[in-house]
């Protein structure tokens, strides 16, 4: 069974906020989750992640003057771990069940307070068998739109029985897709090469 | 290749091109392109039919001029494979020929010329053993196994019947296979028996055995088909130092000899003009059986001299003539009264359906060559023309087809004599005689144009003149790509035929030829297997 992790707080179609359950243990960038709308489940990629005041008017202050160890601040300040919360931000990039996953967006997006995964290996597989997806990823706005694929592939390539393979698929995908930008290309294959 | 398989090699996919200009083909990222080559066949799958063509070039592409400035980092093999097949790949021109459709036409009819082209995106794959053998045939009694396609094993079959048809060309620089590919076709006319087969063989290397630079010696004609091949010589003492035992020995009376011969060898002869003019001069003189003998035998006397003044003959005109035809006295084969008619005893050969290899035996000369192939020709031509005429009234069969075979082609048939020359007159006719030809030349662009466009079917081997590539390929559709193939093909045995005998033009590795397999392949069996047989029948009788 996949963990659950956390909690859909913001959605529209094109991805979803969610908060983590944990304190400052958001799923890895570029790592595969999955949430529902009710009907239908949907897969997302995690984009971007932070760790802030509850409180948007109060934000915290630093607290370790005279302490030797970060852990310190959190045991002497209890009520901290409640001030502060986890989000974590995920590209939808594909719905359906079991068998028929579609790597296109969601006709709805989920529902707030939905639950939601982070995906088992072989889970991961069976999405990342597609690379339709990534198309999605490249022409998401946001700043490190490379980072996230990079990540993403690097992590689902652990999920494929022979991972250089699978990243030399998605390497020959990303050429085609990104055609003339040679320098976006290089940048990613870069950081995906084993 | 899987043999048990159908279908060969996915290659890659069609993405544009044109009927003339050949379909481009981009590579799949996985087929590696130093193992493509040109010359080599494709089928394509249209949604419609099967199309049949053959590579013509191959290049790379890629999708970003940037590439090509700050390529990308391929040291690492990774990045490596993954831009080969993507931002770069391989490209494919192919030359789609015919189209071998399953369906019930196509298998009536056989492999039909394309008249369009395959959609976008149609799939391509190599050609299997079967798509080439459903193109070029299997050997039976029209069609004769020439050789085999580049890397394949399957047998590209000529179809002789249509080969004798036409007169045919087999061209090469030096020591590519000439030799050894026209020994092969005159092997497969002898099979087929299609038609008789008179060779003019000025290095002695058709009859009885051949040279080869690997194997020590190669059997002739004669060996292998003792009961259908006639050797005739030129130059007994040099058959019998090779220990050849020659049908005939020939023997050219100058009665035979006329203007016209003397008129083809007026460049190797080193003739002026004016001593041409002489010849008719003393034609009119002496009439046209003796005005050799009774030019040779003027003795130069006050006698001789009048003559001359008569015949309006210049003095160095006379010198420069007897210089020349002095040459020709001195051939010990040329005597002023034949013993015997040789154009006659060919011709019964060949009205037996043998087929006759002249020897030259030292005579290598080319004026030799000349003179007699023309000599023999002329006549043994007259008579297949006034037969076939008289078979026109139904007075008589027609004659069966006859191919002669002349080496140094371009010394016959170059432009300033193939007009006059009797080769020139067979060439251009076809085949309205029943006579065609067999040309060889290692400089086919010294051939009169319009002769090679009218030749049937064309091997050729490399060529290395651009002049040559030019006249060889003149007229044949897709030229130009043809030409990218016989500039690649390898130095030896590797030829390109296209023409009438062929559904397509196609590169082959000629049929090995000299060794024991080869001539058992071709019937032969040696003294010891014949023995063996003789006795296991005897055995039987008794
Ligand atoms: N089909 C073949 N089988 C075996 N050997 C071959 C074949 N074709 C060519 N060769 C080899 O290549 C050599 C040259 O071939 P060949 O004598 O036919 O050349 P050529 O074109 O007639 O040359 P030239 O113009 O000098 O007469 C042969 O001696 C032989 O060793
Ligand atoms: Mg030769």
């Amino acid at each position: 069974m996949s963990t659950k992790i956390g909690e859909v707080i913001e959605a529209s179609t094109g991805g979803f906020v969610a908060e983590c359950y944990e304190l400052h243990t958001p799923p890895p960038l570029g790592s595969v989750v999955r949430t529902t709308d009710g009907d239908v489940e949907i897969y997302g990629i995690v984009c971007n992640a932070s760790t802030e005041s509850i409180d948007p008017g109060r934000r915290p202050v630093a607290r370790g003057k005279d302490e030797s160890e970060e852990e310190n601040i959190y045991r002497q300040h209890p009520q901290l771990s409640r001030l502060l919360r986890t989000t974590f931000e995920s590209l939808a990039i594909g719905h359906g069940q079991e068998n028929e996953i579609r790597h296109y967006l969601p006709p709805r997006p989920p529902r707030v307070h939905s639950f939601v995964y982070l995906c088992e290996q072989d889970e991961v597989r069976r999405f990342t068998q597609s690379l339709d997806f990534l198309s999605i990823l490249l022409n998401s706005k946001g700043g490190s739109v490379d980072e996230m694929v990079s990540a993403c592939l690097r992590q689902a390539s652990h999920a494929h029985d022979d991972g250089r393979a699978f990243l030399v698929r998605a390497g020959k995908e990303l050429a085609v897709l990104l055609g003339g930008e040679l320098n976006r290309l290089n940048a990613i294959l870069r950081r995906i090469r084993l | 290749m899987n043999e048990s398989n159908a279908q060969g090699e996915r290659l890659g996919i069609v993405v544009g091109g044109s009927l003339t200009g050949g379909m481009e083909v981009k590579l799949d990222s996985a087929t590696p392109i130093e193992e493509m080559a040109v010359g080599r066949y494709v089928v394509i799958g249209g949604l419609r039919s099967r199309f049949f063509g053959m590579i013509t070039n191959i290049s790379l592409g890629t999708i970003n001029q940037q590439l090509t400035i700050t390529p990308p980092d391929v040291a690492d093999p990774f990045i490596a494979e993954v831009i080969t097949g993507t931002s770069t790949y391989g490209k494919l021109q192919v030359t789609p020929m015919l189209t071998i459709s399953g369906d019930a036409v196509s298998l009536l009819e056989g492999p039909q010329p394309v008249k369009t082209v395959p959609a976008h995106f149609s799939e391509v794959r190599e050609a299997s053993e079967q798509d080439v053998e459903l193109v070029f045939g299997r050997e039976d009694d029209k069609h004769f196994y020439v050789g085999t396609p580049l890397d394949m094993e399957t047998k590209v079959c000529l179809n002789i019947a249509e080969f004798v048809k036409r007169s045919n060309g087999i061209f090469g620089k030096s020591g590519t296979g000439k030799t050894f590919l026209t020994r092969l076709l005159l092997i497969g006319m002898v099979q087929k028996k299609e038609a008789a087969n008179l060779i003019f063989d000025m290095h002695n290397e058709y009859g009885w055995e051949g040279t080869s630079e690997h194997v020590p010696n190669v059997k002739g004609l004669k060996q292998l088909f003792p009961s259908q091949v006639a050797l005739f010589t030129l130059d007994e003492e040099s058959a019998r130092r090779r220990k050849v035992s020659p049908d005939y020995v020939v023997q050219i009376g100058y009665d035979a000899i006329e203007p016209e011969d003397i008129a083809l060898l007026r460049e190797t002869l080193n003739l002026t003009e004016p001593a041409i003019e002489a010849v008719y001069q003393l034609v009119r003189e002496f009439g046209e059986e003796h005005w050799l003998e009774g030019f040779l035998n003027l003795s130069g006397d006050e006698e001789t001299k009048d003559l001359l003044k008569n015949l309006n003959i210049h003095e160095s005109s006379y010198r420069n003539l007897r210089r020349g035809l002095e040459r020709l006295r001195r051939l010990p084969f040329l005597v002023p009264h034949a013993r015997e008619n040789s154009v006659q005893r060919i011709l019964e050969y060949l009205d037996r359906g043998m087929n006759v290899v002249l020897e030259f035996g030292r005579y290598t000369d080319v004026t030799v060559y000349m003179l007699i192939a023309n000599i023999l020709t002329r006549r043994i031509y007259a008579q297949y023309r006034e037969r076939t005429e008289m078979a026109m009234g139904e007075k008589a069969d027609k004659p069966h087809p006859l191919v002669i075979t002349i080496e140094e082609a371009h010394k016959f048939l170059n432009p300033s004599v193939a007009e006059q020359t009797i080769f020139g007159t067979i060439a251009r006719e076809m085949r309205k005689y029943n006579v065609t030809l067999l040309v060889i030349d290692q400089r086919p662009s010294s051939i009169d144009d319009e002769v090679m466009s009218q030749l049937g079917t064309k091997a050729t081997y490399l060529l290395d003149n651009e002049k040559d590539i030019d006249s060889v390929l003149m007229g044949v559709s897709g030229k130009s790509e043809l030409k990218t193939v016989l500039s690649k093909l390898e130095a030896k045995q590797q030829a390109l035929i296209f023409g009438h005998a062929l559904p397509m033009p196609v590169v082959v590795k000629t049929r090995e030829y000299g060794s024991a397999e080869s001539y058992k392949e071709f019937g032969f069996r040696d003294a010891a297997e014949l023995k063996r047989k003789t006795e296991e029948e005897i055995k039987d009788l008794f």
